[in-house]
């Protein structure tokens, strides 16, 4: 093996240039790939904990995925029977005995559960109507489900329970109406009912639409504005297991009927966006290395023709056509090895390089610079595509070279 | 006492029907140095091919050693060649790259037999015994024709072959290298009892071997040694 690697150093230092173009063309194919996961796999990361970090991980709702069976339809199930275009029927809508539900939700291991009743209101302040969601919440249930303390930049969440009617706002929405901690605004429910309600709270969460639209109040105090008494439209679900939310709401929305979503199911279509970007990223840098495996094949087939007297030589001396194969083989791995070893040197540089950029505004996540995720697993992935890439390609001409008969090529040199 | 090699009845004819050699049998000992003869497209090549294991016979049989080569796999017949058999060509073919020392360690170090030092010591001997001691770190651009030869010469002997085969290993030397490649050849003869098969062209020189074969045709007309 040693002196096949003797043999292969031989022959690639002998085309050194063109080996050299190969190499850079594999290591600047690593280096994308490993510069473009950063920033992109940073992002998504950065948002899916944001999301994970903000919203409830399941949240159950005071809705069926499929209209109530009718009685027509239970009747003769079996029957051609299709009811389609009810008028919903006048009830009081809502989760039956949240009470209970959370109390089993509670039972289970790493869950933590909280009611709450959320509406839309109108706040008015002066002359300045603004409309928003408004969340009835118990703060001591909530507080366990929730991250929006962490966000608060005055008041907490508990002095809710100080004032009489607490309402904590997001900022942009404070400033929007034009109150600050405080002061006391209307708040006007579909229902007609007016409350006064005194400011104790604010928070920032970094998105916009939350910050924008959204406002805290007790859940007692909200069921009041809405005129639902004891009434509760959402339970929110934290999990110690994040990644177990889709197989738990199933099971959730199993046994109790309502509609239960994963924090997946309700980000859909963010998820969705960063499948087709990942898909984007590794078909242009997979391109990137397919057209740099077409230059190690370029590199060996050349060195193959190059070299059929010093092949044939070796197979007259005794060398097998394994070991001329491995020969040629040997020479696509080495050098995919040091396209892939320079790409890592590289690739960091780059991220390092994407670091410094600063944008000079503030992005909506107040970083103003690149997230960038320095996943060694990125840098081991690219490595192997690239070596794979350069196997692959050498293998073609590697057994074009074993299968050389050395008696022709022998009669033409003479 | 068996033969070193012995061709049977060996008929080699290419795909498109020419025939190279036709029904050639002949038996070669230790010690015997024959040189083949014959006008160009004789099928003398073709022969020391076949018998060097690096052709097969279209018909017939090839024995070394006793053994028939005709059903043995490629990797088989590699592996004969490397360790008992010792080729020169017309052209040298030393591998350009690597020096004279490291042109003959390479069939030393495919074989195995010897390591580190050993290996050394041996290709050392070797380039002394043909005078390129002194050449040894050389790389074959830098060496003369005649060097050139004497190394390959060399590398062919690595492994200790007990048979030399070269296929007009003078051809592009003036008359005196190519008289002292056929000064080695009678030594390794003489004094170390292997046997060498030489095409050439030129009979003055074929007239120094021990036995003659001639072919015209890829028939033998000539066999000095049979009998």
């Amino acid at each position: 093996m040693r002196l096949l690697l003797d043999l292969a150093r031989g022959m690639l230092t002998r085309r050194l240039r063109q080996t050299l173009v190969s190499v850079t063309g594999i290591a600047l194919g690593v280096a994308f790939f490993i510069a473009t996961a950063a920033i992109m796999r940073g992002f998504q990361t950065y948002f899916v904990t944001q999301i994970i970090d903000v919203s409830p991980h399941i949240t159950i709702k005071d809705e069926t995925r499929r209209p109530f069976a009718q009685a027509a339809e239970l009747a003769f199930p079996d029957g051609a029977v299709l009811v389609h275009g009810i008028k919903p029927r006048d009830r009081v809508r809502g989760i039956r005995e949240p009470v209970r539900k959370v109390a089993i939700l509670e039972a289970m291991e790493g869950v933590a559960a909280a009611p709450v009743l959320q509406g839309q209101a109108l706040l008015r302040y002066g002359s300045r109507d603004v409309s928003a969601v408004l969340t009835g919440l118990e703060p001591e249930r909530h507080r366990r489900v929730s991250n929006i303390e962490k966000d608060m930049i005055s008041g907490r969440l508990e002095d809710l329970r100080r004032a009489a009617n607490g309402i904590i706002l997001g900022e942009a929405l404070a400033w929007r109406l034009g109150v600050g901690m405080g002061d006391t605004l209307s708040a006007v429910a579909p229902s007609g009912t007016v409350l006064s309600m005194k400011v104790v709270g604010l928070f920032r969460t970094g998105l916009q639409g939350v910050d924008q639209g959204h406002a805290f109040a007790l859940l007692k105090v909200a069921q009041v504005l809405a005129d639902r008494p004891n009434v509760v439209n959402q339970i929110l679900v934290r999990l110690a297991d994040v990644t177990q939310a889709e197989p738990l709401a199933r099971q959730i929305e199993a046994r109790f009927g309502d509609r239960t979503e994963s924090w997946e199911e309700q980000s859909a279509n963010i998820l969705t966006v960063f499948v087709i970007q990942n898909a984007i990223m590794f078909s242009v840098t997979g391109a990137i290395l397919l057209v740099a495996a077409f230059g190690i094949y370029n590199v060996i087939s050349t060195v193959v023709i190059e070299k059929t007297r010093d092949i044939a030589i070796l197979k007259s001396l005794g060398f097998t056509e394994g070991d001329i194969q491995l020969l040629f083989l040997v020479q696509g791995i080495v050098a995919g090895l040091l396209g892939a070893l320079v790409g890592c040197l590289l690739g960091a540089l780059m991220i390092e390089g994407l670091a410094l950029i600063r944008f000079g505004t503030d992005t909506p996540s107040g970083q103003g610079q690149f997230l960038l995720d320095r996943d060694f697993r990125v840098y081991l992935m690219a490595s192997l595509f690239a070596l794979v890439a350069a196997a692959v390609a050498s293998v073609m001409p590697a057994r074009r070279a074993s299968r050389l008969d050395p008696v022709q090529v022998v009669r033409g040199a003479a | 006492m068996t033969p070193l090699l012995e061709v049977r009845n060996v008929t080699r004819r290419l795909p498109e029907g020419a025939v190279l050699v036709r029904d050639v049998s002949l038996a070669l000992r230790a010690g015997e140095f024959m040189a083949v003869t014959g006008p160009s497209g004789s099928g003398k090549s073709s022969l020391l091919y076949l018998l060097g294991l690096l052709d097969r016979p279209s018909s017939g049989e090839v024995l070394l050693e006793g053994q028939d080569t005709a059903r043995l796999p490629a990797s088989d017949l590699a592996a004969l060649r490397l360790a008992k058999l010792g080729f020169v060509f017309q052209f040298h073919f030393l591998l350009p790259e690597f020096t004279a020392l490291d042109n003959v360690l390479i069939p030393i170090r495919r074989l195995g037999r010897l390591h580190g030092g050993a290996a050394r010591d041996r290709a050392m001997g070797l380039l002394e015994a043909f005078g390129l001691a002194d050449a040894h770190q050389k790389l074959p651009e830098q060496l003369s024709g005649g060097m050139r030869q004497r190394c390959a010469i060399a590398r062919a002997l690595a492994n200790d072959p007990a048979l030399i085969l070269a296929d007009e290993p003078t051809g592009n030397l003036d008359s005196a290298n190519a008289a002292a490649v056929f000064d080695i050849f009678e030594r390794l003869v003489r004094e170390e009892g292997r046997a060498v098969v030489v095409v050439t062209h030129d009979p003055v020189l074929a007239q120094r071997a021990t036995r003659q074969l001639r072919l015209v045709d890829g028939v033998i007309v000539e066999d000095t040694g049979r009998g």
